[in-house]
């Protein structure tokens, strides 16, 4: 008998006219968009005129990329259903913060990006360091993706690694390439619809194969028993957190609120260009505000298609029978959601999830190829290289940066081949980057004596926290540099690599906080009032929802999703 | 006027769904043993013909009744909803 933990998959005919299917529907978006992009502005920001529910399902989906989806699988089969905070106490109330609270100013400073807000809010240097880390990450971001999608495909169909990036490259760039940004959205939200219809019915066989959620608890008890953990370390998500070492994550309950859910997922959610764009894109204030709270809807029961397989499978291998082993030996939790797939559906399915996967990894490249063309035409080109030139000429920058942002991309999978940890060590020197850019927003919007030099030497010098940080501290077992501690001595040691990462956080949001503050006092107001106006809060007026029927004020979105996390949160306790 | 994207998402479910509800007729039952001895294809295909055509209906009905409005100018110079009042574009 053919092992069951062989992981090749064997598509029949059907799988293939599937896939090809949306291959069809995915470049025929592309050139039905062609015509209606004409100027700078539909192709970056899509004319600003999408409703709220188009770009709020985009928002997440720019998100969803694979490593998102693979990635929480994983942790689900690693961790248990404490992964779920990642949705709970993390994105969700970022989510609500970032439409109700900054919303007003991205979109209504009629920033045409992130890093064009920062210039306009502070000065020219803030905006170039952020613009420059940003669009460098995007095209790591994009290659990881392109890499990881390789990789997949030959380990699951035998494809050539080249042969699926060279592919899915040139299909991204067609598609973004004629329907710019607009595109870009209309295919995340296909891609949506996809993910839910592709994994719901793999869930549903796998839960009911487990027992139901009964079933599932008792089976996952052993799992946590057979560890070392309390019986409900899986299937109970805060209850364990009283202390780090009674969960498999590592990490106590302030480690969990602060770093990942203040610090993490507030910075990203509410500071990176990828998903903000998508809410810019929206066809008024209103609904770029709806944007990140209808997002926020389907995002708080993402855990139950993404997080939730990964339970089962690591549930059913009790047998040993069901997930992969790592050449080391210890378990690939990695290959969770494919091996799912090719225990639980038929020929026909397995082609829609293998198809839901493929566009995960698509639009994950397409959401940082589109932010990487706006960073790089708005911020850098327009703002250093050649300003003041025609629209048409802004235009075919854009286009062109959007075939140097494939490029790059494909380059940037070359380099993760060839050098792997050159690739963790890019993703963590973009962490340390990333951490405190939070405090620099939160204190550019709500205080207006935040000035330029303040902004500036708060990113600088929280950034240098989070690495000294890390070389200082390891997590437990780990030795390699990468992993922290290469500053010579370890000061501390954490339980887990999670840990470690939250509390970098910390530090680096805590230091970028208090800097900006301190420089902020000792230097002068950079902008007059006037200037901030729409870009402060003291100095903004209140966005009026007069005339909105209720359902669809952001303020009544917001509580109401928020009264869904806490049920969801206690449902789980 | 520009493609409503409702349209390209209910097509292409609505014609996956009737290949896969095809393919649940046709095929071996013995291929639905993984599947618990549910033809997942069939039914499943079912639900996604069902939500493709709600998706084509919706589509077909706003662009109906909605007569076809110039793009919305860009956004709204102040901070007030009023993008809100105005008929959305293409919905």
């Amino acid at each position: 008998m053919r092992s069951l933990m062989d992981r090749s998959i064997d598509l029949g005919a059907i799988d293939y006219v599937i896939l090809i299917t949306y291959f069809v529907f995915v470049l025929g978006i592309g050139f039905a968009l062609k015509r209606a992009t004409k100027t700078s502005t539909d192709f970056f920001l899509s004319g600003r005129s999408i409703p709220a529910w188009i770009t709020g399902l985009a928002f997440i989906s720019a998100n969803l990329g694979a490593q998102e989806v693979i990635g929480m699988a994983a942790s689900g089969a690693k961790y248990g259903i404490a992964t779920s905070h990642f949705y709970w106490i993390g994105a969700i109330p970022a989510m609500v913060f970032v439409g109700i609270f900054m919303m007003p100013f991205y979109y209504g400073s009629k920033a045409r990006s992130v890093p064009e807000y920062l210039k306009l809010r502070f000065d020219e240097k803030t905006r170039g360091l952020n613009a420059i880390s940003f669009a460098t990450m995007t095209v790591f971001s994009s290659g990881v993706s392109m890499y990881a999608m390789g990789l997949l495909m030959k380990s699951l169909l035998g494809w050539n690694f080249w042969a699926s990036v060279l592919a899915s490259g040139v299909i991204v760039l067609l598609y973004i390439y004629l329907g710019g940004l607009t595109s870009a959205i209309y295919n995340e939200v296909l891609q949506f619809f996809l993910i839910v219809f592709g994994f719901a019915p793999v869930v549903y066989i796998g839960l009911r194969d487990a027992g139901g959620w009964s079933g599932l608890t008792q089976r996952l008890a052993t799992t946590a028993t057979d560890r070392g953990f309390a019986e409900g370390a899986w299937t109970q998500s805060w209850q364990h957190l009283h202390s780090a070492s009674a969960n498999p994550m590592g990490v106590e309950w302030f480690g969990m609120v602060m770093g990942l859910g203040f610090v993490l997922s507030f910075g990203y959610w509410c500071t990176d260009f990828l998903v903000v764009q998508r809410a810019m894109a929206a066809e008024s204030m209103s609904a770029a505000r709806r944007t990140p709270l209808i997002a926020a809807i389907p995002k708080m029961f993402f855990p139950f298609l993404v997080i939730l397989p990964g339970m089962i499978a690591v549930a059913m291998h009790g047998d040993n029978s069901f997930l992969p082993s790592k050449p080391d030996g210890t378990l690939d939790y990695d290959a969770s959601i494919p091996m799912m797939l090719k225990h639980y559906v038929p020929s026909g399915l397995l082609g829609l999830g293998l198809t839901a996967l493929m566009a995960s990894f698509m639009s994950g490249m397409a959401g940082n190829v589109t932010a990487f063309n706006t960073v790089i035409t708005y911020d850098i080109y327009q703002s250093y290289v050649r300003p003041k030139q025609s629209d048409e000429h802004y235009l075919r920058v854009g286009r062109a940066a959007t075939i140097g942002g494939i490029l790059l991309s494909i380059g940037a999978a070359a380099f993760a081949t060839m050098f792997n940890n050159i690739m963790d060590v890019l993703q963590l020197v973009f962490a340390f980057v990333n951490a405190p850019l939070f405090a620099t927003f939160l204190l550019g919007m709500f205080w207006r004596r935040a000035t330029g030099h303040g902004a500036f030497t708060g990113l600088l010098s929280g950034t240098v926290a989070a690495a000294i940080h890390h070389g200082l501290t390891r997590p437990e077992g780990a030795a390699t540099l990468i992993k922290g501690g290469w500053l010579g001595s370890t000061l501390h040691t954490y339980p887990s690599e999670m840990a470690q990462n939250f509390w970098t956080a910390i530090f680096a949001w805590t230091t970028c906080f208090l800097t900006t503050i301190v420089v902020s006092m000792l230097t002068r107001p950079n902008k007059t009032d006037e200037e901030l106006r729409g870009l402060v809060y003291a100095l903004t007026p209140r966005p009026r929802e007069e005339g909105v029927p209720v359902w669809k004020q952001p303020a009544a979105l917001a509580l109401v999703v928020l009264a869904i996390t806490l049920v969801l949160n206690i449902l789980f306790w | 006027m520009r493609l409503d994207v409702r349209t390209p998402i209910g097509l292409m479910f609505a014609i996956i769904g009737v290949l896969l509800v095809v393919y649940g007729l046709v095929s071996d039952p013995e291929i639905y043993e993984r599947s618990l001895g549910l033809n997942v294809n069939l039914w499943w295909g079912f639900v996604l013909v069902v939500f493709g055509s709600v998706m084509l209906a919706l589509a077909w009905r706003s662009g109906r009744t909605k007569p076809p409005v110039v793009p919305a100018p860009a956004a709204p110079a102040e901070l007030t909803q009023e993008g809100e009042r105005l008929p959305p574009s293409e919905f």
